[in-house]
């Protein structure tokens, strides 16, 4: 054989099998124009467990008693129902939505920005809420929502919601805070000791500062940006960029970097500022600025390719009754979807200071939703979507 | 000639006489084929794992690169086009983080043949025997501890209430490029340490002897005789320290702070858009063959 | 030697400082194993054995170190005869292509482990549609174990040369007899060498499991990251990591005692 033949059989039998492999890849047509919600059936009854439950959590939604020995609202699950819980805790929207194309789990605690791709990526499967007995007591304001139902079908059960607040480091940081200029200041005096969300939907958060600070940008809603709003706020993170010690999306790590002393101020959770006053090696505040804050509101979804529906309607049914619900917002430090939790917290008081039966205060959080250019306040198609968003905020990253 | 070809086409073939059967029957069958049997009997099935299961799986990542993802469900969608090329080509981002994870790679790689180079002549040409194989073990040791662990230790060591800070009254330079330099420095030096110390192990004592009957003194010798002769062991070293530090995208986000390498790009886009993290992937992919093609004239490759 | 006294010492210093440089950040992971603080406040605030009270009883740690054994072995496993087999066909065998397959096999621990782990994810879940398994992982362990394998044998190989079994034959032994009384133990050596570098190095692997490991099987390293920062789980990570530095000793002597060039112990 000629020498070059000889040469180029191995390249070629590689590429010939990569061909090959890819030519066995599963394909699917995705619309990028209106969305349609792909026809997938929605179970008729609900049977015995399966005996094993896979499902991806945000932190602190699944607790077993690891983190704290008192809390555990699993185990009593898993003793009534037989379904051994493997919960997964999703750090961000983005990878709760990779692990559910995976096809590997049977359900999520989807937040808004998480819902429709989900729904129309054809990842979840509707949901039937009469095997759902506690979904009748749930808030009413959650129900049929834009972002858990299509067509008046519900998608999901819906969870609690809260609001992304401010915390700050009591210890190494003076005073009360009570405005994001505490992270969006140029000059700021905590520069390298912010941090932040690891997420492109951090942006909204840029995006409602402005709202407060450059109303000449016209800015309406956090999530539906033009082109040129887009960019005051990627200008406006670039400039926080030089002030941030650490991006965070795991839970565990902002409370480390709290902890440690390497961030002093930021973005936050509630759970995250439960955790670290408990452990007691530092104290942190948390507030609710006065421009406003982004938040989420949660639902339960159940996967399109669940291998184990029955005990999936099971923990949906458990996870939203008065006392799991009750147990689990009180831990995250969350409004309960369960009207009926608030006889059952510890705190009487605790669905007041969350304004959990409050529905025109719930309606001022700007929750996570997706972007999309058809833009999601309605008011014009020419908004920018969420992978322009997700290609900025690397840039942002740098 | 015929029954030898037969023999050689037949794995299960009668054994020749005086060769006990039964359960020994393919294995002598396997030594009485023809060389080329053996030969392709050998390499037929490590090759195949390498070139169809993992070069094959290379080669499908590559081509995936041409896909793309619907921009709100981000199912991949399979038709072809070159816009994640493009993308990745056009977008400063990634030449700046490219950049950014080139220029650590070398950092790591020089300082780890600054420091392996010193601790291999010693363990090499002064330690004695047993000295010399109890520093061995000394050196091959840390690369069993957790990389995790040894990650986070570092980060505890550069905490602003860390030993570092406490030692230091005070100063640490936190986490960042500085940071990850160091850990990774720290992660991949034995992986220098012993293809250096190898190498010296191989250079032969008698053209040192020679170099001293020339005149050279100990310093022209190490310069001259030393070096040119351990430096194709020090690039065996170098595609270690290169390579896992252009792949590496855990511990740097457990020092790196708020710097990204190339790594943490892809790891970050794999999560919703695959065929572009595997247009990115393409960097490092790049870097690292033309690297080995480089090292491969040094001789680095016999001295792995 | 043509050094003088004092470069000897100066190369005697550098290498304490290295060595000292290895191991500060390990010392400082076996203190934290013992730190009553569960944030490593420095100095430690008091010493307790708790941690190795709670690190027992995890389990989430024994069930992470069952299956990092279970991978290892096999990878192990599958590597030695690979590895062997190529090494055989390199050092015994010449043919076309013969840097090549050297070039080959050492690809994959060259290439950047995320581009590895995503291309062997891809190939499972998109192309093969094969769900992921311990024994996704354990492919992907088998294909960068091989050249460890490959380099050990190729060495003693290189080594040891063609002239006892060229004796052997003379002697009027068969292929199989030569290989089971002379190439053979020659090798053993060699070959239990290279499977303790493997099994550490399968042991520890965390980039490429990441993405070929299932969601209900966790190797003992995504055990570690996924509680390496959790507050109350940190420590015992610590504690999991002491016991890994101090055990690890013994398989590191063992390979250096085996294998008595010890330049040919190597990855």
């Amino acid at each position: 054989m000629r020498r070059w033949m000889q040469i180029l059989r191995m390249p070629a039998a590689v590429l010939a099998a990569g061909l090959l492999l890819a030519g066995c890849a599963s394909s699917s047509s995705g619309s990028t124009g209106a969305h349609k919600a792909p026809n997938i059936p929605m179970a008729k009854s609900v049977g015995n467990g399966e005996g094993q439950l896979n499902i991806v959590v945000w932190a602190g939604y699944a607790e077993d008693g690891s983190d704290d020995p008192k809390v555990n609202w699993v185990t009593p699950f898993e003793q009534q129902t037989g379904c051994k819980v493997n919960a997964k805790i999703g750090d961000t929207s983005d990878q709760m939505v990779s692990l559910m194309k995976t096809g590997q789990y049977d359900g999520v605690s989807a937040s808004g920005d998480a819902t429709l791709r989900l729904i129309y990526g054809g990842d979840v499967a509707p949901v039937n809420t009469n095997l759902v007995p506690n979904y009748k007591t749930v808030s009413s304001f959650l129900k049929n929502g834009n972002w858990n139902s299509v067509n008046g079908q519900m998608y999901g059960i819906p969870h609690g919601w809260g609001a992304n607040l401010l915390m700050w480091d009591k210890q190494r940081v003076p005073g009360n805070l009570d405005s994001w200029s505490a992270v969006f200041d140029k000059s700021s005096q905590y520069k390298g000791k912010v941090t932040a969300y690891d997420s492109p939907i951090y942006i909204a958060d840029a995006a409602l500062y402005l709202m407060a600070t450059k109303p000449d940008l016209g800015i309406k809603d956090p999530y539906s940006l033009t082109s040129k709003q887009l960019d005051a706020a990627v200008s406006l993170l670039k400039e926080q960029h030089s002030n941030i010690g650490e991006y965070w999306s795991s839970y565990t790590k902002a409370v480390q970097a709290f902890e440690s002393g390497t961030s002093e101020v930021g973005t936050t959770w509630q759970v995250i500022a439960n955790l670290i006053n408990s452990d007691k090696k530092t104290t942190v505040e948390t507030v609710l600025p006065k421009e406003g804050a982004t938040g989420w509101s949660d639902t339960w979804m159940i996967s399109s390719k669940a291998k184990h529906p029955n005990c999936m309607y099971k923990w949906m049914n458990w996870i939203i009754s008065p006392t799991a619900n009750a147990q689990v917002a009180e831990w995250f430090g969350e409004a309960p979807a369960q009207t009926l939790a608030c006889q059952h917290t510890s705190d009487p008081k605790f669905c007041d200071g969350y304004h959990a039966m409050d529905a025109q205060y719930a309606a001022k959080i700007h929750y996570w939703t997706t972007p999309q250019t058809q833009c999601v306040d309605g008011k014009g198609n020419d908004c920018t979507d969420y992978s322009t968003w997700t290609t900025k905020w690397q840039e942002v990253k740098g | 000639m015929d029954h030898e070809v037969a023999r050689g086409q037949g794995v299960a073939a009668a054994a020749p006489a005086g060769v006990e059967f039964g359960r020994r029957g393919a294995a002598s069958a396997f030594f009485a084929a023809k060389r080329r049997t053996r030969l392709a009997l050998l390499l037929v099935p490590p090759m195949a794992w390498l070139i169809i299961a993992y070069l094959g799986a290379i080669a499908a990542l590559l081509v995936s690169s041409l896909w793309t993802v619907d921009s709100f469900t981000s199912n991949v969608i399979h038709s072809y086009t070159t816009a994640n090329l493009h993308e990745v080509i056009s977008q400063p981002l990634y030449r700046t983080v490219a950049f950014r994870t080139i220029v650590v790679a070398l950092a790591v790689t020089v300082i780890d043949a600054v420091i392996a180079f010193p601790m291999a002549f010693y363990m090499s040409m002064v330690a004695g025997p047993r000295l010399r194989r109890f520093l061995v073990v000394a050196v091959l040791t840390p690369l069993w501890a957790s990389y995790l662990v040894k990650a986070y230790a570092w980060r505890t060591l550069l905490a602003p209430s860390g030993p570092l800070s406490w030692a230091s009254s005070g100063h640490t330079p936190g986490y960042g490029q500085t940071a990850i330099i160091a850990t990774l420095a720290y992660m991949w030096l034995p992986f220098m340490v012993l293809p250096v110390y190898a190498g010296f192990e191989r250079m032969p004592r008698t053209l040192l002897e020679a170099s001293a009957d020339l005149g050279a003194g100990g310093w022209r010798t190490v310069r001259s005789v030393i070096v040119p002769l351990v430096f194709p062991a020090i690039a065996a070293g170098s595609i270690f320290t290169f390579s896992l530090t252009l792949g590496d995208y855990i511990a740097v986000g457990i020092v790196g702070g708020k710097t990204q390498l190339i790594a943490n790009v892809i790891s970050d886009q794999v999560t919703l858009n695959q065929p572009l993290a595997a247009a990115i992937s393409i960097i490092p992919l790049l870097a690292i063959v033309l690297y080995l093609v480089g090292m491969r004239r040094t001789g680095a490759l016999e001295n792995v | 030697m043509f050094l003088s006294a004092r470069a000897r010492v100066a190369l005697r210093l550098l290498m304490v400082v290295g060595l000292a440089f290895l191991y500060v950040p390990l010392a400082i992971v076996i203190l934290n194993a013992f730190n009553k603080s569960q944030t490593f406040a420095f100095p430690p605030t008091g010493y307790t054995f708790k941690w190795w009270h709670d690190a027992a009883n995890s389990h989430g740690a024994i069930d992470g170190l069952w299956n990092s054994v279970k991978a290892g072995l096999g990878a192990t496993a599958v590597a030695l005869v690979l590895g062997t087999m190529a090494a055989f066909a390199v050092q015994r065998y010449r043919f076309f292509g013969r840097s090549t397959v050297s070039f080959l096999v050492i690809l994959p621990i060259a290439l950047p482990g995320i581009v590895t782990g995503i291309a062997l994810q891809n190939a499972f879940t998109l192309f093969l549609h094969i769900s992921l398994s311990i024994w996704t992982i354990i492919i992907g362990h088998a294909t960068f174990c091989v050249v460890i394998v490959f380099n050990n044998v190729q060495a003693r190989l290189r080594r040891t040369g063609t002239s006892l079994e060229d004796a052997s034959a003379d002697l009027g032994a068969t292929g199989w007899q030569t290989f089971r009384f002379v190439t053979f133990p020659n090798l053993r050596g060699a070959l239990v060498a290279a499977a303790l570098l493997a099994f550490g190095l399968s042991f520890d692997e965390i980039v490429v499991t990441n993405f070929t490991a299932p969601a209900d099987v966790q190797t003992l390293p995504l055990w570690i990251f996924n509680n390496l920062f959790r507050p109350n789980q940190a420590p015992v990570v610590n504690v999991v990591a002491a016991v890994l530095i101090v055990v690890a000793v013994l398989p590191v002597w063992l390979a250096q005692r085996l294998t008595d060039d010890v330049a040919s112990s190597r990855f």
